[in-house]
């Protein structure tokens, strides 16, 4: 059956037939973002056609600046913020590559902003498909980051992105990221909340900076020196200092990520376990896949294909990402044995990023687990359940003979089919 | 017509700012902040004027400050522009961007457009000092004919921009020239600025004397002197419609001007010049004024 617009769920008023996309356009308007401002990439760009066409409507009342680069869409943004707005924009791939000098402008001035992140890989050469790199690319200017893996996620998570960035105790900007087609475009029933009771869960913004108080006079990041500066007025802390503060925010932000969440479930109603990752069959096993997004949706099906065959496999779907929760992982970890985990990108030159993050952070365990990483569905490849299984029983297989590398394993090539293929011909004819 | 008695007493910068000595562009900023007043807020991208602003956690200003990176200057005044009328204080507070020729005519010259064909109700300036000052005097878009930079020790290549061109094709409401120099006429356009909506573009040429090789005290007789040659020229452009300002009307006509030499000896930067150089300039100044003349004279029927 075809879902189309028409074709409303009706079990409740409240339940919605969207897009990802249209998800997180309904967030911010529910969360009543004061500035938006965006630039068009596919395939994010229905998130803010949506808005558009909220605003257009009356219902939302927001400024959105259409800016005319993704650079400048996120330096509004700062701006915005920093004179004391809600603030939101949504991007992808290249998008969010050129945003990339206002990244750490973002997070080093704590500035509390949204980004969607409808994921896209990065050209060369073009492509518009998901993978995740360039969520991975972006883990160390200091951004919360989160990934989705419904579209009942994407809102419920963008509502409670505001109030976790938004926390005194925390004042960070947050990367919401889903894949892109898989969940940007694909409609999926969402329940919206009451306004009421979002404006409950997510008051007004309080701003640590405000600069629209002209009473208050603020330099807002003058040239930082490697020094205190001492002066009759008083002192003020170096670059260093500054960006400790960064870090220790964002170590900080993970219990407060975890109590948002907590309070979100009370109030709402939906989990996503335990706000850091989503433990799925974990209990009889000791061997887990470990997996973020679309990858950890098409485990899923593979646990049940392991299930029916009389194979217990777990499944652990990373959704918060930076900070890196390596306590939380060391603590679920430490009784397991093997773990198998699956990047939908790439270190490029050493291995995926999910696979040897993890097996840093396990490096203290007394008793370590067996880890293998392997890279799927780059560039939008499809991530097949099959591949799933390859993997788990390869990695297996390698852990009973004591095989460990880091070399990196593509799972779902098909150089086999490339029957005229010559790599050093193919690029230079492009 | 303002007088110097009715400036405002009021001094928006603090004392020992870090600056230059002789710096042409605290002066204007200077200006700007007396006839702006303190109902503003400014954002400045890496320049001078971030050297001007001083170190963390003090503000050299008694007018809050948001600095930005160097290519988001009209999208950062845009972001608090935006936040202003989300909180309904736009009508308010003035936003004032404050950028140099490097920000403003090479690295920010697309969030400027942006931010002009927007129609954001904001003031732009840019201080044009003719170079990347800040990074040590190396060639911007906005550099003059042969002079030498530390990129082009061969003398510069082609003419600067005509920034002011570029801005007035956005179909903006008021564009205007400036310079230190004539601190009555600078300070009479910031005011005007103030109370006319929609995107103002301020082209204000900055004597440097580091940058531009002479004595800190000659600042004010080097922009004179960019004037009475005619290289620099005072006007307006209101919804369209071009205005010469007082302190260059009379140099309409090419008698009053002063040879260009006069205005070349005066700094090192064109101590290389060629013969065939200085004769290409005064065909530039000339070409410049006709245009003026040209629009003036259009305009009248």
């Amino acid at each position: 059956m075809t879902v189309t617009e028409d074709n409303k769920m009706d079990i409740r008023d409240d339940i919605m037939i969207l897009t990802g996309n249209h998800a997180a356009a309904h967030a911010f308007r529910q969360a009543k973002v004061g500035v938006v401002s965006a630039y068009p990439i596919t395939p994010q760009s229905p998130v803010v056609e949506k808005i558009a066409e909220f605003i257009a409507d009356g219902k939302l009342n927001a400024r959105f600046v259409k800016v005319e680069s993704e650079h400048s869409a996120l330096a509004v943004c700062c701006a915005a913020s920093a004179t004391g707005s809600r603030v939101g924009t949504a991007t992808s791939a290249h998008g969010l590559e050129l945003m990339y000098e206002m990244l750490p402008w973002a997070s080093g001035n704590r500035l509390p902003i949204i980004i969607n992140l409808a994921t896209r890989s990065l050209g060369a050469p073009w492509s518009v498909w998901t993978d995740h790199q360039d969520f991975i690319t972006i883990r160390d200017v200091g951004w919360i980051q989160f990934m989705c893996e419904t579209n009942q996620e994407i809102y419920d998570n963008n509502i409670q992105a505001f109030k976790i960035a938004e926390d005194p105790r925390v004042y960070l900007p947050v990367i919401n990221a889903y894949d892109g087609y898989i969940l940007s475009h694909t409609l999926m029933p969402v329940k919206l909340e009451k306004q009421k009771d979002v404006d409950d869960f997510l008051p007004p913004i309080t701003h640590h900076i405000n600069l629209s108080d002209i009473s208050q006079i603020k330099g807002i990041d003058p040239v930082t020196t490697p020094h205190i500066v001492i002066r009759e007025e008083g002192t003020a802390p170096g670059y260093y200092e500054y960006r400790f503060s960064l870090q220790k925010a964002l170590e900080n932000s993970i219990n407060v990520i975890k109590e948002v969440h907590d309070d979100f479930a009370i109030r709402f109603g939906r989990s996503y376990g335990n706000g850091i990752y989503k433990a799925v069959e974990t209990d009889d096993t000791d061997t887990i896949i470990f997996a973020m997004g679309s990858v950890a949706s098409q485990s899923r099906i593979a646990l049940k294909k392991f299930r029916s065959e009389g194979l217990k496999i777990g499944l652990v779907s990373l959704r918060l990402f930076r900070p890196y929760p390596s306590e939380e992982l060391r603590e679920f970890f430490k009784t397991k044995k093997n773990i198998i985990v699956f990047d939908r990108d790439i270190g490029y030159g050493y291995e995926g990023v999910l696979s040897y993050e993890l097996k840093a952070a396990l490096y203290g365990l007394n008793k370590r687990p067996n880890i293998k990483g392997f890279i799927v569905g780059l560039g939008g490849r499809d991530v097949k359940t099959e591949h799933i299984i390859t993997g788990v029983r390869r990695a297996l297989n390698d852990f009973e003979q004591g095989i460990f590398t880091n070399k990196t394993e593509f799972l779902g090539l098909r150089l086999d089919e490339l029957r005229d293929y010559d790599e050093s011909t193919y690029f230079k004819n492009g | 017509m303002v007088n110097v008695m009715d400036l405002p007493e009021e001094e928006y910068i603090y004392p020992g700012t870090r600056a230059c000595a002789g710096c042409g562009m605290a002066l204007i900023y200077r200006i700007a902040l007396k006839a702006l007043g303190n109902k503003t807020l400014i954002t400045v991208p890496a320049s001078c004027l971030t050297v001007l602003h001083g170190m963390q956690g003090f503000c050299s200003t008694k007018i809050s400050v948001y600095h930005t990176p160097f290519a988001t200057t009209g999208a950062a005044a845009s972001g608090i522009l935006a936040s202003l009328e989300d909180k309904g204080l736009a009508d308010e507070i003035t936003v004032l961007a404050f950028a140099g020729d490097g920000g403003t005519t090479d690295i920010g010259i697309q969030a400027l457009s942006g931010a002009a064909e927007r129609g954001t109700n904001f003031i732009y300036a840019c201080y044009d000092n003719e170079a990347y000052m800040n990074t040590g005097v190396q060639r911007s878009g906005s550099t003059p004919l042969g002079v030498k930079t530390t990129t082009t020790p061969e003398g510069k290549y082609g003419h600067k921009k005509n920034m002011p061109k570029i801005l007035e094709a956005h179909n903006i409401p008021y564009v205007t020239t400036g310079i230190a120099s004539y601190p009555l006429d600078l300070y009479e356009k910031f005011k005007k600025a103030k109370d006319i909506y929609g995107p103002k573009y301020f082209h204000i040429l900055s004597p440097c004397p580091p940058g531009w090789g002479y004595e800190p005290k000659d600042t004010i007789l080097i922009g004179r002197l960019a004037v009475q040659t005619g290289f620099w020229i005072l006007y307006e452009v209101e919804n369209g419609i071009l205005k010469l300002s007082k302190p260059s009307s009379r140099y309409l006509d090419p008698t009053k001007r002063k040879p260009i030499e006069e205005y070349l000896k005066t700094q090192k930067r064109f101590s290389q010049m060629t013969q065939q150089e200085i004769q290409v300039y005064k065909t530039y100044i000339n070409e410049m004024w006709i245009d003026i003349e040209r629009r003036i004279k259009s305009q009248e029927i």
